[in-house]
């Protein structure tokens, strides 16, 4: 304890202390970063058809095995359906990058005429949800209301009240659903892509779920109205009392500071 | 209390010679009294002073013109016009323009007032004398001879009866008070360990409001469900629907780890209290590929392949489970209420 | 007395007036005693100021909201101007302000600027809180009206939470379940007050009608009178001040309250006023338009308090999950702890003056404020009490802390399970350290000056930084403060031989007060010997 009093008014203490704040910050984070692998998804068989087939075997294979019948690195595809696979591909979760808690959207990879032909070969290995067409998904006839209402019996308690967000366990998460396309909810929707679980059109009809994107156009798009000011990332009470904290009160503190402050004196010649 | 006004003359004599240089007095370290008044730049120029004064008015003129502001936009403003503001967003035009102009004329007001307070108004530091709070001990004395007096007079400490039966009539009367809010609310009963639930009540699909079918639900599929003949419209719909509140998924019946939670199922379908055991959230982040179900309030984990055991999170016991078959019609009934009481835990539940 | 009359009718009408109230109210008195009362400047001061001043912002805007909210649980369809709840059925309390929100003009507003100002009311008692608490200011006389700013605190946690449930929205109905929750499981009468607070089973249709009545009425009623005796406590006490030359224990050095602070104070609350407006223009605070009519089955994420009880939220987020069951009855440990854990750390910051007072022998008044690193003991209790309230707050908002710097919530919440024990034992070893290098710094400053920056090159060649002596002023600043020495348990054996054991608590207290005042809690200050040695000798070095 002496030696490190003496030191530390050596020159290079503040680096030193810095650079041990900074390595225990990684450490901490490497530490509580979540790195459980995604578990494989549940489902079973096959068969082809040519350019998807191709795609595949380049793309896809080396995780979802040459058949689609999965591996220890992905789960199997026969069953999923072109939904899933439209779904996956087109907001470009997969391929994956890395394995990790779970994949997240990224730019897609390939053009939507290649992830047809995916999808029509993974839809040929075994019946699944079939990918809606524009009028299922499209917001026209539908009850935004109903699909408020929906959306918080159903979705609003992964991805919050107007689709923000929100934590799963272990470092999983429900991602925002901020402009995502209408037809990637839909999908969605269908086929529970990860762990989100699905909603079938046998327990949410197809008018629901048109119901629920209308709502999500209305509310979480970037042409959804805030009347009342910034939204603070609709969040609820965590980030207003950020907010309150830092800008209101920071404000009423500088303003404070001027008020009590001395008046500049007159310089004594 | 008295105030002094000229601060100056109240300072040691030595004042000037401790500020000429510290080091050369007897106790460096000895108070030097309050430091003579410097004048700012508007106590001896008076064109300084004029443009603080001409701030101070121009501040409250801007107030004014806010004000005016606030009144037009009320007038001119529709409730119902969004603009867009870069980079707020999409707002409504009134808020925005109330708001501003409302925050202007005020913040005008108050920064005109400061800065002719610091700019214009004397600025001498004026020391004013504390005086000690306890009182001196002649005060307290007589204060106590007067209480004795007082005391002595009443008769209280000699009439034992009266002060008795005072005290008695005092500690008695608020009991009326008390007795008065026994009709805030019922007994709690055993109103909290039943539901809605009974015996051959179909789980009707909260979304389609359709009695599920065993081939409506998938693997991997979250559905939830209420008891067959409860409706929105119901005066104790929210009552009922805060207890009954069911979450529906389907495992492999290989899956299921807990026996009691197989046989309580219906095709690997099994029923669970969507209310948490915690506080009452009502539960249902279901990770399909784990089988957890986590509650978005504060973060319980319940395995619903395990019997709705608890792994992580402040709940203290499993998610209560609800016993379904099919029935002869082939939909989905529930085989009677939940065994024990949903929701959280309370002293009575044992 | 003709004359009088003479004068009096040659008076102002300024005057005359004052002449008929003092006649029934006795003002001139008052006025003799008060209208050049001083008030030490300094920004810190200025932080209970915020507080009044919002306080009386959310009075101002929770009148004109009464006029057009319905505290009434009677369930209506919804027809009015915003579209996606459009048909809903939904309580007239949500209903109302929903219409607040959307047809009347400035409703929204107003409705804004009164939750923006609770919020900066709570934060605002919390930061002056600390001011009074790390100078000291706290000490005899000023003990009681410590308190009295402590149950406005909680009051106005209270407050805050009952006008949080009122507009029946999801995220608020949330909010009353959880309570509700804690509330059964108070062991032996849970179920009852939870009964009888809502009048029946959760949430029945009696809560908001009875929040509002405590909301409006009840809490802000106790509040006022607090309020009102908080500021008569600082009128009489006078106000403390920081050390520095000419303020001693008996004087109170500043400005006038007229015409100086009538100007300051009376303009701060318009500057408050204008910047919560400003703020409300801006920024959305609890769009309940978002969130939906209450219903006991639906929820959603994010479902957190407001920031004044995100700390007890994060602790209940953070428990085990312990039950017991014993002879047919539940304890609700996993609830009815943390629930414990949050009263005692209020309590804790209640009771500490009293504490401090006891452990520390010292029953003298103190109107001279301590810089914080001069009671390095208080110091390092108050950040760590801090750093525990403040852990708790974090793990408030685990979920968010989880999706936005990519962890898991599981280990967000382990992390603050085990630094919600350690890292105040941490923050205070390491305060009371930095409080002593700073004291170290001091003493340095006044022995060997201010570094001037300047450096100069000695005939020799050695570069050396020249020290400027600190004005007398700036000595006896740094110089002035107590360094009291801890208690001393009396001798076991008094001088005749008769043997007095110390008491349990007598030597608990004397153990405190040498952990308070004893060795290494301080450096000494320099004396005015070392001072001449060190400034006559062979000058700095």
């Amino acid at each position: 304890m002496k030696k490190l009093s003496a030191r530390r008014r050596h020159p290079l203490a503040a680096v030193v202390v810095l650079l041990f704040a900074l390595a225990v910050t990684g450490g901490l984070y490497a530490a509580f970063a979540p790195a459980d692998k995604a578990k494989a998804d549940d489902t079973a068989q096959s068969l082809a058809i040519e350019e998807g087939k191709k795609l595949y075997s380049v793309g896809c294979a080396s995780c979802h095995g040459t058949g689609g019948q999965g591996s220890s690195d992905g789960p199997s595809l026969v069953g999923v359906g072109s939904a899933a696979v439209d779904f996956q591909v087109a907001t470009g979760r997969m391929p994956l990058q890395q394995q990790g808690a779970q994949a997240p959207r990224k730019k897609a990879i390939y053009s939507q005429a290649e992830i047809d032909q995916l999808a029509a070969y993974i839809a040929s290995l075994g019946a699944g949800p079939v990918a809606p067409t524009k009028s299922q998904y499209s917001p026209d006839g539908a009850d935004i209301a109903k699909g408020g209402e929906l959306f918080r019996t159903n979705c609003a308690q992964c991805h919050n009240f107007v689709g923000k967000g929100g934590a799963l366990s272990n470092g999983k998460f429900a991602p925002s659903l901020e402009n995502v396309n209408p037809k990637h909810i839909y999908e969605a929707m269908q086929t529970g892509p990860q762990n989100m679980p699905s909603f079938p059109d046998t327990t949410m009809s197809e008018k629901n779920k048109k119901d629920i994107v209308a709502y999500l156009g209305a509310v979480n798009s970037s042409k959804s109205e805030n009347p009342g000011g910034l939204e603070l990332g609709g969040f609820g009470p965590v980030s207003e009392g950020l907010f309150a904290w830092v800008f209101g009160l920071g404000a009423l503190v500088a303003v404070a500071i001027w008020v009590a402050a001395r008046t500049a004196k007159a310089k004594k010649s | 209390m008295s105030s002094q006004e000229i601060p100056e003359e109240n300072l040691p004599s030595t004042q000037g010679e401790a500020h000429a240089g510290a080091v050369a007095t007897a106790d460096p370290f000895a108070d030097p009294g309050l430091p003579p008044h410097e004048h700012r730049i508007q106590d001896i120029d008076e064109r300084a002073a004029k443009r603080s004064e001409r701030v101070v008015a121009m501040l409250f003129v801007l107030s004014m013109l806010a004000t005016v502001g606030f009144i037009a936009s009320y007038v001119t403003l529709p409730v119902d016009k969004n603009i867009y503001v870069f980079p707020i967003g999409h707002i409504s035009a009134l808020n925005f323009a109330l708001g501003l102009t409302l925050g202007v004329a005020l913040f005008c007001i108050g920064a005109g007032a400061v800065h002719w307070a610091r700019t214009l108004m004397s600025d001498v530091e004026v020391a004013d004398d504390r005086h000690p709070i306890e009182a001196s001990p002649e005060v307290k004395a007589k204060v106590m001879a007067d209480f004795r007096e007082g005391a002595k007079e009443s008769a209280l400490g000699r009439r034992k009866l009266i002060r008795n039966t005072m005290f008695g009539a005092l500690a008695l009367f608020p009991l009326s008070g008390v007795v008065l809010l026994r009709d805030l609310g019922p007994l709690p009963g055993t109103k909290l360990r039943k539901t809605a639930w009974s015996q051959g009540k179909m789980l009707i699909n909260q979304n389609t409001l359709q009695p599920l079918r065993p081939e409506d639900i998938q693997v991997g599929s979250l559905t939830f469900a209420m008891p067959e003949g409860m409706k929105e419209e119901d005066e104790d719909f929210q009552n009922e629907i805060a207890k009954a509140a069911l979450m529906i998924v389907r495992l492999r019946p290989e899956n299921i780890k807990d026996k009691r939670e197989l046989d309580w199922s219906a095709d690997g379908i099994v029923a669970f209290s969507k209310i948490c055991t915690h506080v009452g959230c009502p539960i249902s982040l279901y990770e399909q590929q784990t089988h957890h179900v986590l509650c978005p309030c504060h973060q319980s984990t319940f395995d619903l392949s395990d019997g709705g055991r608890v792994i992580f999170g402040p709940a203290g016991h499993a998610l209560p489970q609800l016993r379904i078959k099919v029935n002869d019609k082939g939909f989905l009934e529930a085989m009677g209420d939940f065994a024990e009481p949903v929701g959280p835990a309370y002293w009575e539940r044992g | 007395m003709s004359t009088a009359t003479d004068n009096r009718r040659k008076a102002p009408a300024g005057e005359r007036v004052a002449d008929w109230a003092d006649g029934r109210l006795g003002i001139y008195s008052l006025a003799k005693a008060n209208m050049r009362k001083i008030f030490p400047d300094h920004w810190s001061f200025m932080l209970g100021e915020v507080c009044l001043y919002s306080f009386l912002i959310i009075i101002l805007t929770g009148v004109y909201l009464t006029l057009f909210f319905h505290p009434s649980m009677n369930e209506v369809v919804y027809h009015g101007s915003y579209v996606p709840m459009q048909g809903m059925r939904m309580s007239e309390a949500y209903k109302s302000t929903l219409d607040i929100s959307f047809d009347i003009r400035g409703g929204l507003l107003l409705r804004q600027i009164h939750h923006w100002a609770a919020l900066v009311f709570l934060a605002a008692m919390m930061l002056h809180m600390m001011r009074v608490f790390f100078t000291g200011a706290f000490r005899k006389p000023r003990e009681i009206n410590w308190l009295f700013g402590f149950l406005l605190l909680v009051l106005g946690t209270f407050t805050g939470f009952t006008g949080y449930g009122l507009p029946d929205d999801l995220l608020s109905g949330t909010g009353i379940r959880i309570a509700q929750g804690l509330i059964l499981s108070i062991p032996l009468v849970g179920t009852y007050i939870s009964m009888f607070l809502f009048g029946g089973e959760f949430p029945g249709t009696d809560f908001v009608a009875r929040f509002y009545s405590i909301h409006i009425l009840l809490l802000p009623g106790i509040m006022l009178g607090l309020v009102v005796a908080h500021l008569i406590l600082v009128v009489y006490h006078k106000h403390t001040q920081f050390p520095g030359p000419g303020r001693t224990e008996k004087n109170v050095v500043g400005m006038p309250l007229m015409p100086v602070y009538m100007a300051k104070a009376g303009g701060f609350f318009f500057l408050v006023f204008g910047v919560i407006a400003a703020i409300a223009a801006i920024a959305t605070i609890n769009p309940v338009w978002a969130m939906g009519p209450y219903r006991p089955d639906q929820v959603s994420t994010n479902a957190q308090p407001d920031w004044y009880l995100g700390m007890s939220e994060g602790i209940f987020r953070a428990m085990p999950g312990w039950e017991i069951n014993i002879a047919g009855h539940t304890l609700v440990l996993g609830v009815f702890i943390p629930l414990l854990i949050f009263g005692l750390v209020l309590t804790a910051m209640a009771v500490y003056p009293f504490l401090e007072s006891w452990v520390t022998g010292d029953k003298r008044e103190h109107h001279l404020l301590d810089r914080p690193r001069n009671a390095p003991t208080r110091t390092a209790f108050g950040v760590a009490w801090l750093v525990m309230y403040g852990v708790g707050l974090v793990n408030g908002g685990n979920d968010l802390w989880a999706t936005h710097f990519h962890l898991s919530v599981n280990s967000v919440t382990w992390f603050v399970r085990i630094t919600f024990f350690t890292a105040p034992i941490v923050a205070f070893i390491v305060t009371r350290r930095i409080c002593l290098g700073l004291q170290r710094r001091d003493r340095d400053k006044v022995l060997h000056g201010r570094e001037s920056g300047i450096i100069k090159r000695l005939p020799h060649g050695e570069f050396v930084e020249v020290h400027e002596p600190l004005s007398q002023d700036q000595l006896f600043t740094l110089t002035s403060h107590e360094q009291p020495k801890p208690l001393e348990l009396e001798p076991e054996v008094d001088e005749n031989g008769v043997t007095r054991k110390a008491g349990a608590s007598q030597r608990l207290r004397a153990k405190l007060s040498k952990g308070f005042y004893g060795e290494g809690t301080h450096i000494p200050k320099p004396t005015a010997e070392e001072y001449h040695e060190i400034t006559s000798g062979h000058g700095h070095h």
